[in-house]
């Protein structure tokens, strides 16, 4: 037995509002989230002795960490300010299971915030899409993050003869779950002709293949299996968590079309005991839509290049093989940068404590969630469930 | 010839200033490791493939094949609004390694994964010349 699996637990989680909430920055909703996050637990700021953040962009600080202790004046004994891109949130989750393991911590905080819609300067928005990419090798040549999403794009269609039709299904799968979610950032219904209008942001990809620019901030607390028991939520449980590393820059990996989520993906598998076969709802990364198809299929969902069928068949709905990102995921809940996939895991814990509402997929007893930073660079695999046994 | 101002320009470093210095002179230099014969971009001290120390600067022949491609809509600043080369792709060499670069005097509808491709230079300071790729007529 792997020495991590079913030692932690998720036992609080909150998510802040998100969209567009130019009233508040990202350090206090950073704040709000952990605070809501200890009272959803049952516990208070003195509980916390460990702190896992990332830093934010709009409001960015040297040592963040230490600087959101000092906001919400707590003194941990473990801090750690995480940079790995969207993968930062997941990774968040495999240190503090580790920390407390190791008995470097008993409750720690993961959090995360930002203000990507409302709380970035003219200069550094433009700062933040060119500073993406290489500064010798790539920048020079005027990428965009989403013109370096097309280049996987095109080589993934080119690969599996997948089309637009395909990746807008994704879009329209996630819009489905928003119209369910009272706070999700788009609640209109899509249609994939809807996708193929929206204008072209970086052909092959349209807008609405790309996912939202949203402030919001969220915040789960863990604590050991034993210490979960005793509070008020019933626990969510981490049986498996693995990570991917396969590159930094796009230009320097080795396969566009096949990701480190199979590294990752595979570690967490073996470290739960489980298999994709497993699984009963899942949360994905899914910054732009071809992102989703390889990571099924990386994490073992489909077969290479059948994914696109799978989602166009139904396979992510509610009722479908696997119902993924229920609350609408980052293409029509929120994406807040970094912090983005945090509320695909709140809405896996929700799954998993049956409190989904209208969304809730019948008996869900196991999760897996995914999250990849960079450019398909950094992936991390987390797989939850009711019972650590 | 449009003006490059306000560009990302790359600011070369120990490491890699022989790579633009010959580019200055339309030259594709990529790195060849003297123990184990593989070539190598982009430039550094060690080979990745053998872990040897004994990198030399060759001459890349300068023929490509299409990786990938995909089209900036968006330009990332003002200074790429007016830019011919709004098609950003990734290209492998004859000699293996792969590199990000822009398609120049080309169409997205005429361009397929697969194409061959021949390097050219765009001028842009006294200092920076930087290699793009045209599809081989
Ligand atoms: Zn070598």
């Amino acid at each position: 037995m792997h020495p991590l699996r079913g030692v932690a637990a998720i036992v609080g989680t909150c998510d802040t509002e998100v969209g567009i909430v130019p009233d508040k920055g990202p350090t206090e909703l950073c704040s709000q989230a952990i605070r809501g996050a200890l009272d959803d637990a049952g516990l208070t700021l003195a509980d916390v002795d460990g702190l896992i953040t990332c830093n934010s962009m709009a409001d960015p600080y040297m040592y963040h960490a230490e600087m959101m202790a000092e906001y919400l004046q707590i003194f941990p004994g473990y801090t750690l300010s995480l940079g790995a891109g969207g993968g930062a949130t997941f990774a968040a989750l495999h240190h503090a299971a580790s920390a407390i393991a190791t008995g470097m911590a008993d409750t720690v905080v993961v959090a995360m915030a930002e203000c990507l819609r409302t709380g970035l300067t003219r200069d550094q928005a433009m700062a933040m899409q060119s500073s993406s990419g290489h500064p010798q090798f790539e920048r020079p040549y005027g990428p965009t993050v989403p013109a370096f999403y097309g280049l996987v794009a095109r080589a993934y269609m080119d690969a599996y003869g997948a089309t637009s039709e395909h990746f807008a299904a994704v879009a329209v799968s996630a819009r489905d779950h928003a119209c369910r979610h009272p706070f999700a950032q788009m609640r209109e219904p899509i249609t994939i002709e809807d996708v193929l209008a929206s204008r072209m942001i970086a052909d092959p990809l349209h807008l609405l293949d790309c996912s939202l620019v949203s402030d919001g901030g969220c915040a789960v607390v863990l604590t050991s299996a034993e210490r979960a028991r005793d509070l008020r939520q019933s626990p969510v449980y981490l049986l498996g968590a693995g990570e991917g590393h396969s590159h930094e820059h796009i230009s320097a990996t080795h396969n566009l079309v096949t990701s480190a989520a199979a590294d990752s993906g595979r570690r967490a598998y073996e470290m739960a005991g489980v298999g994709p076969g497993d699984i009963d709802v899942a949360g994905i990364y899914d910054c732009f839509t071809p992102v989703v198809l390889i990571e099924l299929e990386d994490l073992g969902f489909c077969g290479k290049g059948e994914a696109g069928d799978f989602v166009t068949q139904g396979g992510l709905a509610l009722d479908g093989a696997l119902p993924t990102n229920t609350h609408g995921g980052l293409l029509s809940h929120s994406h807040t940068g970094n912090p983005g996939s945090m509320f695909a895991l709140t809405e896996c814990v929700a799954q998993l404590r049956h409190s989904a509402g209208d969304r809730q997929v019948a008996d869900a007893q196991t999760a897996l969630v995914h999250a990849q930073g960079g450019i398909l660079s950094s992936h991390c695999t987390v797989i939850l469930g009711r019972e650590n046994t | 010839m449009s003006t490059h101002e306000g560009k990302n320009l790359p600011r070369p470093t120990p490491e890699t200033q022989a790579y633009w210095d010959a580019a200055k002179d339309h030259r594709l230099l990529i790195q060849q490791c003297s123990d184990c014969d593989t070539h190598q971009f982009y430039p550094r001290p060690h080979c990745t493939q053998c872990g040897g120390m004994n990198m030399d600067w060759v001459e890349a022949n300068g023929s490509a094949t299409l990786v990938s491609y995909s089209v900036i809509n968006r330009p990332v600043s003002k200074a790429y609004a007016d830019d011919d080369s709004a098609i950003l792709a990734l290209v492998r060499l004859v000699e293996g390694p792969q590199m990000m670069t822009n398609i120049v005097d080309c169409g997205l509808a005429d361009l397929a994964i697969g194409d061959a491709l021949t390097v050219v230079f765009e001028d842009w300071t006294d200092e920076i010349s930087m290699p793009k790729f045209k599809r081989t007529r």
